[in-house]
């Protein structure tokens, strides 16, 4: 099929479809208690992830920018950015549930972007300009907020399985979710690894900063130093051995309303601070 | 016919009519055990005993004049654990007649166990009874009947598959430690005591992977004979306390009547492995570990009870061979009860097997005789 063809909307909404589509097969391998083919569940995640860079790409050739100009964006972004980290990361557990998991999110941010019209504004941001240190700083930030995401939720498996060993359930719909320890380094790793892209998101845009200090956004910039600290936070707190075990998950499963907070916090400012562009934004691309 | 006939009997408490908690405070020590078999023989009422104690029962089956036979068998078992007449009555196991006989094929064959189906229990019986018959404690109607019993279990092991896709206590150990560390290779297990079952477990680890396996035990020999059997180190047991941070998993089976690893022990062993987990595996009867200590956060107990019903998970799979292995042990149950009770006693027996496992009968009769000829 020709791309230039592809409503990109079109192709972002069937990524959405195959996420959904893994969630449902993990759904029904639980209530069947079947263990499920991982090559199947992974198959689905890869499907989706293309469908949806497909989307993405027409969409940022479409407007020349990042495709992250309107919350529909953003959110279809933080979904991308967690699948493809699911993709690298994936394969390393066995027999896990992380799929379904990655798919249910993934899942729910799509639909999320796609239920809401609105958040789909013909009349879209273009906040970058041409400056591409900008846009490589606003893409790792919310590729960062897709390692967060992504910490979410594995910290929600950890609260699972430590719920079911506590319980002392070993058939639980759970059961084939991986260990707790694997969960927990793999959480200390998501944490880091979020963190140094956000800190260097942060940099790029203070080196931005430093030459336009008129286009400083106060509020924007507090709501993003807000979510380093609270990760930061989280990090030397882990590090130094205070925030262990259920209490570290439970930090990486609440803290993740920090980012999705101040994602509706930034886009009304960017809205409000930057030059609007009218985009084609599902039709073929610009020349 | 008299009430001083002699009567067959069954006294004690199990896993079916007792709590752990409750089973630990009937467990018997050696001895305790030796007490209890001194105070048996003294009676006049008793013409025959034999004593098993296991980590789920504790049963004294004997021969003897009912009722006065019973009542000299639970006053001295609660004298010696030093336990309320009212909490041993209220789970207390009883049987008489045909059904004692019923109860014990069941026991040797499995049937009975926690965990349908295992093997140990054989051998246990077969030490209750080679110990009573060293010390003369059994006599031609309790000779009769075990010796009944061993040949029945070895039946139903052979003749069906009811051993077969059974989880064992370690194998379910193992899984639990997976689901907690994953790889057990860097995992460090200490086995404390030298229990039949804690080496199983420490076998079953080293299966799957776990290398550094060490062993703690009041007698030092006994530590260095399995850490040399296992490639492992022998700790002193005095040391444990200090230790037991540097172990992830912990498999204690003592006979200690106290707690070996207390809350303050536990409390502190975790606080020093920072975030890493303490799996703790309490085979003890009575338990090795503090129960409060399952409330530490990080620490994940879990003691005889536990490991049994999440084996016992796969039961469903094997309920109609359960079922054949009962019908083969009725119908062998109740030949020897006729044979030991003649007279009205085929249709008595079926009577009472049937009833004390509550199915109906082949046969019922107005005229139950418990009593021996």
């Amino acid at each position: 099929m020709d791309p230039t063809l592809l409503d990109a909307r079109m192709a972002l909404a069937l990524g959405t479809g195959f996420y959904t589509a893994g969630v449902l097969y993990g759904g029904l391998s639980l209530l069947l208690r079947r263990r499920h083919s991982r090559i199947g569940s992974y198959g689905l995640m890869v499907l989706g992830w293309s469908a949806q860079t497909l989307g993405l790409l027409l969409r940022g050739q479409a407007t020349h920018s990042c495709p992250i100009g309107n919350t529909f964006e953003v959110l279809q972004f933080v979904a991308w950015s967690s699948s493809l980290l699911y993709l690298f990361v994936g394969p390393v557990f066995r027999t896990s549930l992380f799929g379904f998991f990655s798919a249910g999110m993934a899942m729910l941010l799509g639909l999320g972007s796609l239920i809401v019209p609105a958040w789909d504004t013909a009349e879209r941001l273009r906040p970058f300009g041409t400056d591409p240190v900008v846009a490589l700083h606003a893409s790792l930030a919310l590729f960062s907020y897709g390692v967060f995401a992504l910490l979410c939720l594995t910290s929600l498996m950890y609260l699972l399985r430590h719920r079911d060993l506590r319980r002392k359930r070993l058939d639980g719909s759970f059961a084939l979710l991986p260990s707790i320890v694997e969960l927990d380094h793999i959480n200390l790793r998501l944490l880091a690894v979020g963190l140094a892209l956000l800190s260097a998101a942060i940099v790029l845009a203070g080196l931005h900063w430093h030459a336009h200090l008129g286009l400083l956004l106060p509020g924007k910039l507090a709501a993003t130093m807000l979510v380093w600290l609270f990760y930061a936070v989280a990090l030397v707190q882990r590090l130094r051995q205070r925030w262990v075990a259920q209490r570290f998950a439970w930090v990486g499963l609440l803290l993740f309303i920090i980012p999705v907070l101040s994602l509706w916090l930034v886009v009304p400012q960017r809205r409000a601070a930057t030059p609007q562009q009218p985009a084609a934004i599902t039709t073929a691309p610009t020349p | 016919m008299s009430r001083q006939e002699p009567q067959l009997l069954l006294l004690g408490a199990s896993h079916h009519t007792a709590p752990l908690e409750i089973r630990e405070r009937f467990a018997l020590a050696a001895e305790q055990r030796t007490a209890l078999a001194a105070s048996l023989r003294a009676e006049t009422a008793l013409r025959e005993f034999c004593i098993l104690g296991t980590c789920n029962r504790l049963e004294i089956y004997a021969v003897g004049d009912d009722p006065a036979a019973a009542r000299c068998i639970a006053a001295a078992l609660c004298s010696i654990k030093g336990i309320e007449p009212q909490l041993f009555a209220a789970h207390a196991l009883e049987r008489r007649g045909a059904s004692v006989v019923a109860h014990l094929f069941a026991v040797a064959a499995g049937l009975d166990s926690q965990m349908v189906g295992e093997a140990e229990i054989l051998g246990q019986v077969k030490d209750a009874y080679a110990t009573a018959c060293t010390a003369g404690h059994v006599g031609p109607v309790l000779n009769r009947v075990f010796q009944k019993a061993f040949q029945s279990a070895k039946l139903i092991r052979s003749g069906t598959s009811i051993g077969e896709g059974q989880v064992s206590v370690a194998t379910v150990a193992v899984a639990l430690a997976e689901k907690i560390f994953g790889e057990l290779r860097t995992s460090r297990v200490l086995v404390i005591g030298a229990g039949d079952i804690a080496e199983k477990t420490a076998k079953a680890l080293r299966s799957r992977g776990a290398g550094a396996i060490s062993f703690a035990n009041r007698t030092p020999a006994r530590a260095m004979e399995l850490a040399s059997e296992f490639g492992g180190a022998a700790l002193p047991f005095a040391e444990l306390g200090g230790s037991l941070a540097r172990f992830d998993i912990v498999v204690s089976s003592t006979a200690s009547p106290d707690p070996v690893l207390t809350l303050p022990l536990v409390s502190t062993a975790i606080h020093a492995r920072a975030s890493r987990p303490l799996f703790l595996i309490d085979l003890a009867l009575p338990r090795d570990v503090a129960p409060a200590a399952a409330e530490l956060p990080n620490v994940f107990l879990y003691n005889l009870d536990d490991l049994a019903r999440l084996a016992d998970e796969n039961i469903a799979h094997r309920r109609a061979e359960i079922a054949r292995a009962r019908s083969i042990l009725d119908g062998r149950a109740a030949t020897l009860w006729h044979k030991l009770a003649p007279g009205d006693a085929t249709t008595t027996a079926t009577t009472q097997y049937s009833a004390a496992h509550g199915r109906s009968g082949v046969a019922t009769s107005a005229t139950e005789s418990t009593h021996l000829r």
